[in-house]
């Protein structure tokens, strides 16, 4: 049973063709890659599943109900999480209070059992608990600092933390790993599969082929737009047209 | 020779008070609550000092209707991050539903009041709607055309009064009671959006500023909390507006005047945003500046204008920045 | 038939009046919320030259066009060039300056007795069997001229190409070797010239009063909006819709509601399309 299934979607900006009737599905708890060279569609994909852009034709399916032109926030809140790939923390914020307002969502709150306001306390401490969770050293001063002050290594936990916070069934990972040292990479492989022990289905946009290999289920290649390869790595790697889309521009 | 820089210390009480220790001494506490109840009680003792100046306590009242337009102002542009060019809407709205809810429905005082700014909060907030899910300068633009519309509209069309506007509008009882309503109001507006701003809610409003697709992507419908930042604001300005109004024993035209646009505006820029703090100080150097300044007419507008501009480039930060810097830390030369 | 001819004349007027506020936000996209100021200046300079000091009119017409180009880029230079970014005080600044400049024309220049330009064709003559007096045909004649100029001055000089290089990206055209910063000097110094040359057209046909400085800002902005913030060719159409719907509610209601057709087609343009009709804006960008 898949948890989302993506048909035929499209979009175009102006006269360029970004999305070509795209489709996917997606099995729940399942790790899935989306891989391909810059300016293939990636990005524009997830915003569109996510509600940000309306796609012009095609249909999204999240567990059996069109959620295609949906509103990103009712998108968010039915329980698809995404992080930006150009990171959006709350740089006036303290790190653990960013995560207060994905927690102070009708989501959240349904699931953490908190009714209407609710003032520090409460949702404080469950912050401090999801920054532990996702690496962010409990008691040192890392997670009472400035959003604005954290290095990227940290911003890009907190990117996936404020997901997580959302209490959701799928997030989106748009680049999660880039711009991460190698030692940091391997420090967030666990952390993602501990999320898909948890139950979470992932859906990873990435660069970084070597890494995501290790932890996804499928991958699907996308290049001009168009779906050109799924399946496990190995077959999608050994697929001609991705070694075309790939030659030269990345090591596999 | 001898080169020396100044430094800047924070004093002991400002590091343990501030962030997660605890203050215990009376000192300590004093150091913390002290200049919020100097606010407190030089505001509520106010009229009683200016008891044999019947003329500045009338200027203490408009003050501190000037006060509560800076503090919805400062809340929408520097937590929510939306910039109202025209609060005079919201004087002018809730000083006419006052008169509405006085004149022709005969309702009491102290009902009219609050539900001049019900209902009044409530129209400002549907006609600002249609911009309240965009970005950029559309909110500006939006509320920069409404006092002047509402204006048109009512001359055009001889309507509430026309340009004589609606007369024999009840007065207050006394004049303590006068002075008192708007001084408490103040003061309840400033503290209650202090709190809310460290409330969830708060959090929440401040995070939309810095970055609505984030809070977008929390599930949360940003157009509504903007709505309800909005309904807050307008609510704050309206009950000024009908206060004003019954001040005057009339609604008329002038309540969409430009000064009520314009002064907030200044205050917060001088006084300092994103506090309410500092919008109060700004209005409490303005207003009284603005009534020595009487001579000048609209000329005035002129002054708030350069004073703003001059703020706006070389002391963005505002006075109340300073004021607390002084108290907060203590400085003195260092060799180097 | 005079609906249409007066139309044309009322759509003209407007978009020279929009045109120096649309050109100014695509090139430094900064609401110059001055505009209306910028315009009714014009018209007071102009009336000093002429009175005061005693200049023959086309002079005054010139120099009062050129000082206002000055003040305008000089406003960018000394105070805007310092606040770039910062949206909340971009806004307040143009406002301030704004109200500033109208505020103090009204308490120092532009009170007691009336004032007017002569307009500078006196005739009438009949268009499609109605009577336009010849300083309205000049205003259209003018706009033309003025909306063909900028076309080949943005197509095909240098300085032109360099400005739709900004509009279009700035950080690329800055990677270009174009300075994001002069070309803001050079759109403030048309944009405000563009405000005083429209009022240097319009004014003789009525008396110079410092509201006008309102009107104008709440109509260029209007226009603006409708058009697409920022698109010329949005803002010339706009115009013409907003002309058009002007004279038809002064036919058939009253001049007082033109104001109110304003604000209405920019709620109506924000619920629809908010990026206007020729906007380029993202769909990402606009809504929250």
């Amino acid at each position: 049973m898949s948890i989302l299934s993506v048909e035929n979607v499209s979009k175009t900006f102006g006269g360029l063709k970004a999305l070509m009737s795209v489709s996917f599905s997606v099995k729940q708890g399942e790790i899935y890659g989306i891989i391909g060279p810059n300016g293939s569609g990636k990005t524009t994909l997830i915003n569109c599943i996510t509600g940000f852009i309306k796609p012009e034709a095609g249909k999204v399916y999240f567990r059996g109900s069109n959620i295609k032109g949906w509103p990103a926030h009712k998108i968010a809140r039915a329980g698809i999480a995404r992080t930006f790939q150009v990171m959006r923390p709350y740089y006036s914020l303290p790190a653990y209070k960013n995560l207060i307002i994905p927690l102070w969502s009708p989501r959240a709150r349904a699931i953490g059992g908190w009714r209407g306001g609710g003032r520090h306390g409460d949702r404080d401490t469950v912050a401090v608990d999801i920054l532990e969770e996702i690496g962010f050293e409990r008691d040192s001063r890392v997670p009472y600092k400035m959003a604005s002050t954290l290095p990227t290594g940290y911003l890009k936990r907190l990117e996936l933390a404020r997901c997580i916070a959302l209490r959701p069934e799928i997030i989106f990972c748009d680049e999660v790993f880039s711009g991460l040292s190698a030692s940091e990479v391997a420090g967030m492989v666990p952390l993602i599969e501990k999320l898909k022990m948890e139950g979470i289905t992932l859906i990873m946009v990435e660069h970084r082929l070597k890494e995501l290999f290790k932890v996804a289920d499928r991958v699907m290649a996308l290049q001009f737009g168009e779906k050109i390869a799924e399946g496990h790595y190995t077959e999608v790697i050994a697929d001609p047209r991705v070694k075309e889309a790939y030659l030269g521009s990345e090591e596999v | 020779m001898e080169v020396r820089r100044k430094e800047r210390i924070d004093r002991g009480i400002k590091v343990r008070s501030e962030g997660i220790y605890c203050v215990s001494s009376p000192k300590e506490m004093l150091y913390v609550a002290g200049p919020r109840l100097l606010l407190i009680a030089g505001l509520l003792l106010l009229p009683l000092v200016l008891e044999m100046a019947p003329y500045w306590k009338r200027v203490v009242n408009i003050m501190c209707v000037y006060g509560l337009l800076a503090i919805s102002f400062d809340f929408l542009a520097n937590v929510v991050g939306l910039v109202c060019l025209g609060g005079a809407m919201f004087i002018g709205v809730g000083g006419y539903m006052t008169a509405i809810f006085n004149v022709y429905l005969h309702c009491p005082v102290f009902l009219a009041i609050p539900l001049a700014g019900l209902s009044g909060a409530l129209i400002c907030t549907v006609l600002l709607l249609p911009c309240l899910a965009l970005r950029g300068v559309y909110f500006a633009i939006v509320t920069l055309m409404y006092p002047l519309l509402f204006t048109r509209i009512i001359e055009a069309l001889n309507i509430l009064g026309g340009t004589n506007g609606i007369t024999g509008l009840d007065s207050f009882p006394n004049p303590y009671l006068e002075n008192y309503v708007i001084i408490v109001l103040l003061l309840i507006f400033l503290f209650g959006l202090r709190r809310l701003m460290d409330e969830d809610i708060g959090l929440v409003l401040r995070g939309v500023k810095d970055n609505d697709q984030s809070v977008r992507a929390s599930g949360i419908n940003v157009a509504h909390l903007k709505a309800l930042a909005v309904f807050i604001t307008s609510f704050i300005g309206c009950l000024g507006g009908a206060y004003l109004a019954h001040l005057y024993m009339w609604a008329g035209l002038s309540l969409f005047a430009l000064d009520f646009s314009i002064i907030p505006i200044a205050a917060v820029t001088i006084g300092g945003g994103g506090s309410m703090m500092g919008a109060v100080i700004g209005t409490f150097i303005l207003v009284p500046l603005s009534e020595f300044l009487r001579f000048f007419g609209t000329f005035r507008i002129v002054i708030y204008c350069l004073i703003l501009t001059g703020f706006i480039v070389f002391r963005s930060e505002g006075l109340l920045t300073y004021f607390a810097r002084k108290y907060d830390q203590f400085e003195r030369w260092a060799k180097i | 038939m005079d609906i249409l001819v007066y139309g044309i004349i009322n759509s003209v007027t407007l978009s020279l009046l929009s045109l120096g506020f649309t050109l100014v936000y695509s090139i430094s996209r900064l609401p110059n919320f001055a505009h209306g100021a910028l315009y009714i200046t014009t018209g007071y300079f102009i009336w000093q030259f002429l009175n005061a000091l005693g200049l023959n009119y086309p002079l005054s017409i010139l120099v009062g066009i050129a000082l206002t180009a000055f003040i305008g880029a000089m406003m960018y230079r000394l105070i805007l060039i310092r606040i770039r970014g910062m949206e909340i005080s971009e806004i307040i600044a143009t406002y301030a300056i704004g109200l500033a400049i109208i505020e103090g024309l009204r308490w120092g220049g532009l009170r007691g007795s009336t004032f007017t330009l002569p307009s500078f064709a006196s005739g009438s003559r009949v268009i499609l069997g109605v009577s336009v007096d010849d300083q309205r045909l000049l205003v259209v004649v003018v706009g033309f001229a003025v909306f063909a100029l900028l076309y080949f001055f943005v197509h095909l000089t240098r300085n032109g190409l360099a400005l739709r290089g900004i509009a279009q990206d700035e950080r690329a055209a800055m990677m270009l070797g174009i300075d994001s910063d002069r070309m803001a000097i050079v759109a403030f110094a048309i944009g405000s010239s563009l405000a005083g040359l429209s009022a240097a057209l319009i004014l003789p046909l009525g008396n110079i009063v410092v509201e006008a400085g309102y009107n104008v800002l709440v109509f260029s902005v209007a226009v603006s909006v409708i058009g697409g913030l920022g698109s010329w060719p949005g803002a010339i159409i706009a115009s013409f819709i907003i002309g058009f719907a002007q004279i038809l509610t002064e036919k058939f209601l009253s001049s007082h509601f033109q104001m109110v057709i304003a604000l209405l087609a920019i709620i109506i343009t924000l619920l629809i399309k908010p990026s206007g009709i020729l906007g380029r804006q993202k769909e990402l960008e606009e809504r929250v």
